[in-house]
């Protein structure tokens, strides 16, 4: 097997495609977020200004989804294919919501009437939701594990992906995502709606922590594989320890009204929370739970050598391009949100 | 119906529904560059009032494009769990290149191409024009790579056998230039900037039709013909390549675009025609001999027909693959027509007076939408039954964990959810080109916001 650095080729992708989803959730995170809260802005003003305040960064972000999807496909080609299929109609639900909410961010301001602004307002909001809900039931199902046999193909039905497990993750997804937009919305605006958000973000942080709580005691009652890592290397056992610290921090900046700082703490919370995920699962991606031996790990469900050093060799050329002209958009528009002609 | 019909039903009409935009969205993009470019080149104000009009579709064409292209990508999981297990290992770089090289260059940029008149200097703007328009030209090339590489695999082996056959990349380079892409990027590349250009041909005439905006309209008319009349015509040369390429890698696809049965007889070309496929014979005007003679300059000589395959190992829809190629060609054929008698009287300082040419060309931005999706209906159904020509059948290729009774529902909401689509598409279309150029419209805002409004303030 070929190595670089001393990790071989397919843990090495491993690491990209998580990084990928993290920048993702990062990212994406604060727009569902922003997404998640809309209604409690209740003035026709504050709804534009929130939805400036993500709307040259949006499309953008959403682009780390499909680079993820595009990594999971080249990397792990197996796992593409086994979650995809077996979470049928959750995806195809999730594209859905991600095509309603596309066109209520593009379409809403195009006409002043009130029924219609108000119709993709709620169109926009409860589609932001869902996206991170559905996105936390596949999570969700990812740490109990699916009925894949031997041939990788999901045995279970849809119905068996709703357990009460995975409607928690989604709530805490959802929860991580408001306290993330908020944070994000307060830092963008100014004067009373500055005001208003700063307000709200204590109640989301709040609401996240016991969601947050609640999950971590759950997830170690009734799953301890998702604490394996820490019991082998408790070194890892920095990784929890870690987002509590910072989920502390980021609740004492926010009363401080130190928002950027907040901001880059509460993206350091998504990150932190996906690798507490990672850690634990490593090797295994998906999990079977008929046999073990069933599991999709980052070996046998990798693709060719050849193939990862090539795709490496990719990413190594395109990641630093992306990274630099992003930073230069987000430069582009920094600063508080003003509206002018060009705007939603 | 079974799942593998559905399955087929919802691939092809969310892939042709995405393709509407697309094409758009490039051609789009390039008649902008030379608009804004225009702009920076002369300083002339007219250029910059188009290019902002221009913008403002761009925007509404590229973002369904967008929501409406993630669905593809998950499409082959969802749908081809055992066709992406298949070719994960090849498919799968072209669509993570895809995604690093193309999509984040194009959204990226594209927020400061739609907000950023106010924040960047016009050369700072005119930059991500051109890194969107390359962006959305380099997507077409990795997922053309790809498709290419179903329809003409290379650079790979084969390992593992039954339901553990997978196909293994050898040569990267191999894979990327196989046989036919060159041939069919350049085609897509060609169709994309034609739908582009007619599109602004067509909102233009239609300005001058009802004698409204007619100077800046008679502008941006002469852009989007300059264009229209190359690319019309490279249109030609690129697709002649792509059927000679066909005869050499795909000759079952081949004969079925001509409808050509009998291994050993000479084959016809056909301009209009109906194929019986029970009686193996087709009707039609053409010329006879023809296809023999593009391909080998002698009308006599013998051309492999669909009698040489077996019956399994053969496009069925003889005659829908004869049907949707024929039209493709013949839209070409037209756009060429009307461009170059466009030209000419534009030369003849004439063209702008011709009502009746004016409202003809109202429409013609139908004509490149509706041969891209024919050229890819005759290409895709041609390639059947394989989904990687030779190598695995459209049957196999199937999420096996998938019900049928899941494929109807995600079919049915996606057949709601487009129709909805489409219709606010149109709806906010027509509204923007009704509008034309008028002054910007200002915003009304309701007073019992304004008190509080924390910018008018
Ligand atoms: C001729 C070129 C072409 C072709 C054949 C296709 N697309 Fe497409 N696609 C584009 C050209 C394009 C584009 C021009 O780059 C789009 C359309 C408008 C846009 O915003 O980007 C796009 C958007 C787009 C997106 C959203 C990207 C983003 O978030 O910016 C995805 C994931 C795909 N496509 C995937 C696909 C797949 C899986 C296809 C095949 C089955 C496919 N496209 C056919
Ligand atoms: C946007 C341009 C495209 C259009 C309009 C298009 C059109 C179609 C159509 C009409 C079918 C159905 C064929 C049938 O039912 O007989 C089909 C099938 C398919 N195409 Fe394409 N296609 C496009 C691009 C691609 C690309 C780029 C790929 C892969 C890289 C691809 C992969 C497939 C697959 C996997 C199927 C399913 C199997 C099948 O039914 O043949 N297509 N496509
Ligand atoms: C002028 C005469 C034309 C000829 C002789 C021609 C020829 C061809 C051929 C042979 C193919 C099949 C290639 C393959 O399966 O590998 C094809 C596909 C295609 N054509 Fe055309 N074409 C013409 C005009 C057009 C026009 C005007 C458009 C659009 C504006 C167009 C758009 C397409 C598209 C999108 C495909 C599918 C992608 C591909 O396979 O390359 N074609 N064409």
């Amino acid at each position: 097997m070929q190595t670089f650095l001393g990790i071989d080729l397919a843990s090495w992708w491993f690491l990209i495609v998580g990084a990928v989803f993290t920048g993702y959730a990062i990212l994406d995170g604060f727009d569902l977020g922003a997404g998640a809260i809309h209604l409690l802005l209740k003035k026709e003003e504050s709804r534009r200004i929130a939805l400036n305040a993500i709307g040259p960064v949006w499309d953008g972000n959403e682009v780390w989804l499909v680079i993820g999807g595009g990594a999971l496909f080249a990397g792990f080609p197996e796992v593409y294919a086994t979650i995809f299929s077996a979470f049928y109609i959750p995806f195809m639900l999730f594209l859905t919501v991600l095509i309603l909410r596309a066109i209520s961010i593009e379409f809403r301001s195009k006409e002043t009437m009130i029924w219609w602004r108000k119709m993709w307002d709620i169109i926009y909001s409860f589609s932001s939701i869902l996206i991170g809900f559905l996105l936390g039931v596949v999570l969700g199902n990812l740490i109990i594990g699916l009925p894949i046999d031997k041939n990788f193909e999901y045995t279970g039905t849809f119905l068996q992906l709703l357990n009460p497990y995975a409607l928690l993750t989604g709530a805490t997804t959802i929860s991580l995502f408001a306290m993330h937009g908020s944070i994000y919305l307060a830092m963008k605006t100014e004067k009373r709606l500055h005001t208003k958000l700063s307000l709200l973000v204590r109640d989301t942080s709040r609401v996240f922590i016991i969601f947050y709580g609640l999950l971590t005691m759950v997830t170690l009652v009734y799953y301890p594989h998702m604490s394996a890592a820490f019991k082998k290397q408790p070194i890892w056992f920095a990784v929890p320890l870690l987002t509590v610290v910072n989920s502390i921090n980021t609740r004492r900046l926010l009363e401080k009204s130190r928002f950027l700082v907040a901001f880059a703490s509460s993206s350091l919370t998504v990150a932190l929370l996906l690798m507490t995920f990672a850690v634990n699962l490593y090797p295994v991606i998906v999990r079977s739970t008929i046999n073990p031996l069933y599991s999709i790990t980052v070996q046998n469900g990798a693709s060719s050598q050849k193939s990862l050093t090539i795709m490496l060799i990719i990413a190594a050329i395109g990641v630093p391009i992306v990274a630099t002209y992003t930073a230069f958009v987000f430069w582009t528009f920094n600063g508080k949100v003003k509206l002018d002609e060009t705007s939603y | 119906m079974n799942i593998e019909t559905i399955s087929r039903i919802q691939f092809a009409f969310t892939v042709a529904f995405h393709y509407i935009y697309p094409p758009l969205s490039i051609g789009l993009g390039v008649v902008l560059v030379g608009m804004e470019g225009l702009y920076l080149k002369t300083g002339n104000k007219a250029y910059e009032r188009l290019t902002r009009f221009w913008i403002k579709i761009f925007a509404l064409i590229f973002g369904i494009g967008v929501a409406t292209g993630i669905v593809m990508e998950f499409e082959f999981g969802t749908n081809w769990a055992t066709y992406s297990r298949y070719v994960g290992d090849i498919f799968g770089s072209a669509l993570a290149a895809e995604g690093i090289f193309a999509f984040a260059l194009e959204s990226g940029f594209l927020g400061i191409l739609l907000f950023g008149w106010n924040r960047v200097g016009p050369k700072t703007h005119f930059f991500s024009t051109i890194m969107v328009t390359l962006g959305s030209m380099f997507s077409a090339v990795w997922i053309v790579v790809a498709n290419s590489w179903q329809q003409t695999p290379a650079g790979f082996h084969i390992v593992g056998s039954g339901l553990k056959a997978r196909a293994e990349i050898t040569d990267f380079w191999a894979m990327v230039f196989n046989p036919s892409s060159e041939d069919r990027l350049l085609h897509v590349w060609i169709g994309s900037i034609l739908a582009g250009a007619f599109l602004v041909l067509s909102v233009h005439a239609y300005y001058i039709y009802k004698n409204k905006y007619v100077e800046i309209s008679k502008k941006a008319f002469k852009i989007a013909l300059t264009i229209a009349v190359v690319a019309s015509l490279l249109q030609l040369v690129t697709g002649h390549h792509s059927a000679n390429g066909v005869a050499v890698n795909q000759p079952a696809k081949l004969a079925a675009f001509e409808g050509h049965y009998d291994s050993l007889a000479p084959a016809n070309m056909y301009l209009l025609g109906f194929v019986n496929q029970k009686e193996q014979k087709v009707t039609g005007i053409g010329i006879p001999g023809g296809l023999s003679y593009l391909l080998f300059q002698d009308f006599k000589k013998p051309v492999i027909g669909l009698n040489a395959f077996k019956e399994e190992d053969r496009p069925k829809q003889v005659n829908f693959v004869f049907q949707t190629y024929h039209f493709m060609v013949m839209i070409g054929i037209s756009l060429i027509s009307l461009s170059l008698l466009a030209l000419f009287l534009l030369w003849k300082n004439k063209l702008f007076n011709q009502k009746w040419l004016m409202l003809i060309f109202t429409f013609t931005v139908f004509l490149p939408e509706i041969a891209n999706q024919l050229g890819w209906y005759s290409a895709e159904v041609g390639r059947q039954p394989w989904v990687v020509y030779g190598l695995l059948r459209t049957s196999d290729a199937l999420s096996k964990s998938v019900k049928a009774n899941e494929v109807w529902f995600s079919l049915i909401l996606f057949t709601v959810v487009y129709l909805l689509l489409f219709t606010l598409f149109i709806y906010l279309l027509n509204k923007k080109i009704q509008h034309g150029f008028d002054d910007e419209y200002k915003e009304t805002i309701p007073d019992s916001s304004k008190r509080d409004n924390p910018i008018l303030n």
